[in-house]
């Protein structure tokens, strides 16, 4: 049956979307967070979707291949006062873009929602044609 | 005898079978919509119908008389020459689709991603919907079988 490499196809995206949705809630929650002791600022990830070939030529499944940091410089806000700033008395946080990754999280949540509908509709496809003949 | 009753349902079978991998194809377009550099693929249901039923089917050489008529000089594997090594797409055989089309892109994005999701979504629910359809006229076939055997 080539229909049942249907769930796992979704199931692979709806995995990876969720990883993705993983991502940015820790990007998130990190958004403010300052330079600890080593002087490195908690730095926004992302993660990096790629194809991956699931038996048949026509079903293409997702993986995650990889975790990106990214490399922007993190924000640096005078503030002498506070404990972590440093002999400029500048204080860095972290690179996470807020706004970016809203639109990050909408975009994953809708794809998620995507993939799970397809494989809705692949069961009751299927549920429907174990009932052919009766 | 016999022949001449399933002979219907071979050919709904092949449409089922079509319309199954053809649901694959879009699922994987949807499950790929985020991937940078995933060119989306599809293929042609009238086509890969054709290929499957030959040109032995009244019901299609009925529908595709045209088309038909275009590609009649090429040989039962779509080859200009018998002497040819066959494509591996061509000698599938009857069910599977032949090679796997790339859909065109109406709106390029930067990543390289040629999946439109309003297309895939549309082409899935009415692939969904044409693979009822199909169920439908089995189990409706079955039903007329079943009351001419039964006689009543």
């Amino acid at each position: 049956m080539s229909m049942f490499s249907i769930f796992s196809v979704s199931g692979s995206a709806v995995s990876a979307q969720s990883q993705r949705l993983n991502v940015v809630a820790s990007n998130l929650a990190n958004v403010d967070a300052v330079a600890g002791p080593d002087g490195q600022a908690y730095k926004a990830r992302q993660v990096v979707f790629q194809t991956a070939p699931m038996g048949a030529d026509s079903s293409a499944g997702v993986r995650v291949s990889a975790i990106s940091e990214s490399n922007t410089p993190g924000r640096r806000v005078h503030d002498p006062a506070h404990p972590s700033a440093d002999e400029q008395g500048y204080v860095t946080h972290s690179n996470v873009n807020a706004v970016e990754e809203m639109v990050n999280m909408i975009s994953a949540s809708r794809s998620y929602q995507n993939n799970v509908e397809v494989m809705n509709t692949a069961k009751s496809l299927l549920l429907k044609t174990l009932q052919m003949g009766q | 005898m016999l022949d001449k009753m399933t002979n219907r349902l071979d050919f709904h079978g092949n449409a089922l079978m079509l319309r199954a991998e053809r649901q694959r194809a879009i699922a994987s377009n949807i499950a790929n919509a985020d991937t940078p550099g995933y060119v989306a693929r599809d293929f042609s249901f009238g086509d890969a119908m054709r290929e499957a039923t030959g040109s032995g089917s009244g019901v299609t050489r009925l529908a595709t008389a045209g088309s038909v008529g275009t590609t009649g000089n090429l040989g039962a594997k779509g080859a200009t020459d018998p002497r040819h090594i066959p494509l591996p797409a061509a000698s599938t055989g009857t069910g599977a689709p032949g090679a796997l089309g790339y859909s065109v892109q109406a709106q390029p994005s930067l990543d390289n991603n040629t999946v439109d999701l309003d297309r895939e979504r549309a082409n899935f629910v009415d692939n969904a919907v044409r693979y009822e359809a199909t169920l439908r006229f089995i189990n409706g076939n079955a039903k007329t079988m079943l009351s001419a055997i039964q006689g009543q």
